[in-house]
């Protein structure tokens, strides 16, 4: 990795942190922080999805886990929320080496991989939703205690600005890995895996180490959401609707690239705010347009692969 | 573990399977598509939520029984899972895998996402005179909706089994679903049977949408509780095997059945789940079969 490898990542992380300069309404730096979190779980998506060509249909588990071991440290056993969410993301890593061996050994791919994540993530669900030490069906509560070093910000900005640093940290992770000889391997399994283990690739190895780096950056978006908004239920930390944009906005952004996820969430939450100032607020519009944008980046590819972000990309 | 009198379990037992039958029908058609068309449907269960609203919205609007429901709802999905196949989701997916389980995914979000803008999150039911009544079995009793789910879905399996085997169409599907190539050398418009196979998949869905309402709910959500359950049903039965499917379901039903009974309703769920993954896990030779 080079310095002009990173210049794009600068430039980025610069002209974004600006945002709160300009923007001061609480709603809207609400409305970023949320989707800076969701680009967050979408960039984990897409080190699996998008490099390794692993679509899971349930990163909902690694969101949850995360979010819940912050949440659980925190409100159980009185711990600091800074080690508490270190630990949420180490979970969600373990969870999905756990996954990742359980499934990739059994020889599942394509929609059968898809379909047994989506049954962990249900699994979980269910568990968190049955059970006394995740708060149950009521949920879980952090009590809320702004101090800094209790990762509770009085400003909004400040928070933006971690979700920032996060996503900005992540995009540095995917350009190293992209650089890097895992990432080469990485995209030589998704390309084909038998060729691939021809020439010597450890293709269960990759992959595994691919599905653990990619559960703890979407861990790290399930830890971060916990820490904002201070409440999970199992419908939130482990429901489908987290697995859906994890994978959306890489998808609709540009899956295997280094911007897509961010650019993908990006445009698809300033679409979803857009309709609803537009029509006012219909329950599900927002995702009737997410699902046929889904739907017409797949019938018509820019360059094959998915993604708007290949549009201007084209070399 | 709690125990019950055996009554009780044999209860269990037996709504487990006449709820099994209509889960069957349900996988039937995801079955079907998947055997012919070697494709995960992601969008069956929005297709189910979608045919469950139908059948809501004939009984509120025009005063229909959801069992007369059938008639007019089977050639109008069978036309919208025809159409789907032809112009969407074949289009779309241009062979590939992961384009299928893409499309297939952003159609189950619309629907879904649809109903939800239409019809808002409430639960709804439909309030039909015998939804309460119960059939006596020797010390058993029996929820007469599901006694119907029942054996209709049967005679669905049956009419679907005679439709296979005997009529032209049937000889095609087959023939589709055993060596794509040698069918369209031989004439057969792929694409059309194709289109075909998806429009039965999808008015079993609306048979089994109207079986179920009666005794069931309706909500946005209420397709992804049967989707995994399909899923389930499929990959236990065989991909691709109808009496499989049935078996499957009935299977499943009691399994859905007995762990309501000992776990309590919230964590009851967990058994399929945890079937579905050990089968995924486990038996993975046998899900490729139809592959390999």
């Amino acid at each position: 990795m080079t310095g002009r490898d990173l210049l794009p990542i600068a430039a980025f992380a610069a002209v974004a942190a600006t945002l709160p300069l300009f923007v001061t309404a609480g709603t809207w730096l609400n409305f970023a922080v949320f989707t800076l979190i969701i680009c967050l779980a979408a960039q984990g998506w897409n080190i699996l999805g998008g490099y390794g060509g692993q679509y899971s249909f349930g990163h909902a588990a690694f969101f949850g886990t995360a979010a819940y071991a912050t949440a659980i440290l925190q409100v159980r056993y009185g711990v600091n929320p800074y080690p508490a969410f270190a630990v949420g993301v180490a979970a969600a890593g373990v969870v999905g080496w756990v996954i990742g061996l359980l499934s990739f050994r059994s020889g599942l791919r394509g929609s059968y991989f898809a379909l047994v994540t989506l049954a962990f993530a249900e699994v979980f669900r269910v568990l968190a939703n049955a059970s006394e030490w995740t708060g149950g069906a009521a949920g879980i509560l952090i009590r809320l205690d702004v101090r800094p070093e209790n990762f509770q910000f009085a400003s909004r900005a400040t928070f933006y600005w971690v979700a920032l640093a996060l996503v900005v940290a992540a995009l540095v992770v995917t350009r190293a890995l992209e650089r890097s000889r895992l990432g080469a391997q990485l995209v030589a399994v998704r390309e084909n895996e038998n060729a691939a283990r021809a020439l010597g690739v450890d293709a269960l190895g990759v992959k595994l180490a691919a599905i653990a780096l990619s559960a703890m950056i979407t861990g790290a978006a399930g830890a971060l959401y916990a820490q904002y908004f201070l409440y999970l239920d199992a419908n939130i930390a482990y429901g489908t609707w987290i697995s859906v944009e994890a994978l959306l906005a890489p998808i609709i952004g540009g899956a295997g690239t280094v911007f897509g996820p961010v650019f993908g969430g990006i445009v698809l939450h300033s679409l979803s705010e857009f309709t609803k100032t537009l029509v006012g607020r219909i329950p599900g519009l927002d995702l009737v347009i997410f699902g046929v944008l889904l739907i017409l980046v797949v019938r018509f590819p820019p360059r094959e692969i998915p993604g708007l972000l290949k549009l201007w990309r084209r070399r | 573990m709690r125990s019950f009198p055996p009554e009780i379990v044999g209860e269990a037992v037996l709504n487990g399977l006449l709820t099994g039958a209509v889960y069957g029908l349900v996988a039937l058609g995801l079955t079907l598509v998947y055997g012919v068309l070697h494709i995960i449907n992601f969008a069956h269960g929005a297709l189910l939520t979608m045919a469950m609203y139908a059948a809501f919205v004939a009984w509120q609007a025009f005063g229909l029984d959801p069992y007369v429901a059938i008639l007019p709802l089977v050639p109008l999905f069978f036309a919208l899972g025809y159409g789907l196949q032809r112009f969407v989701i074949g289009p779309a997916s241009r062979g590939e895998d992961s384009n299928i389980l893409l499309v297939t995914l952003g159609l189950s979000i619309v629907i879904e996402n649809v109903m939800l803008a239409i019809f808002r999150s409430d639960t709804l039911s439909v309030q039909v005179p015998y939804a309460m009544e119960v059939l006596e079995l020797g010390p058993m009793l029996l929820s007469f909706p599901r006694v119907v789910g029942f054996g209709v879905a049967f005679v669905v399996a049956l009419v679907l089994f005679v439709l296979l085997t005997m009529t032209d169409t049937g000889r095609a599907i087959r023939a589709v679903a055993k060596e794509r190539t040698g069918a369209a050398l031989v004439g057969i418009d792929v694409k059309h049977v194709y289109a075909v196979t998806f429009g039965i998949g999808a008015a079993c869905l609306a048979v089994a949408a109207c079986l179920l309402l009666p005794f069931f709910y309706v909500n946005p959500r209420v397709g992804n509780a049967f989707v995994l359950v399909a899923f389930t049903i499929v990959v236990l039965g065989g991909m691709g095997s109808v009496p499989g499917a049935l078996l499957g379901g009935l299977f499943i039903g009691v399994v859905e059945s007995l762990s309501g009974l000992y776990l309590g309703d919230s964590l009851g769920q967990i058994g399929i789940f945890l079937i579905f993954i050990l089968v995924l896990l486990f038996r993975p030779t046998g899900l490729f079969g139809a592959k390999a």
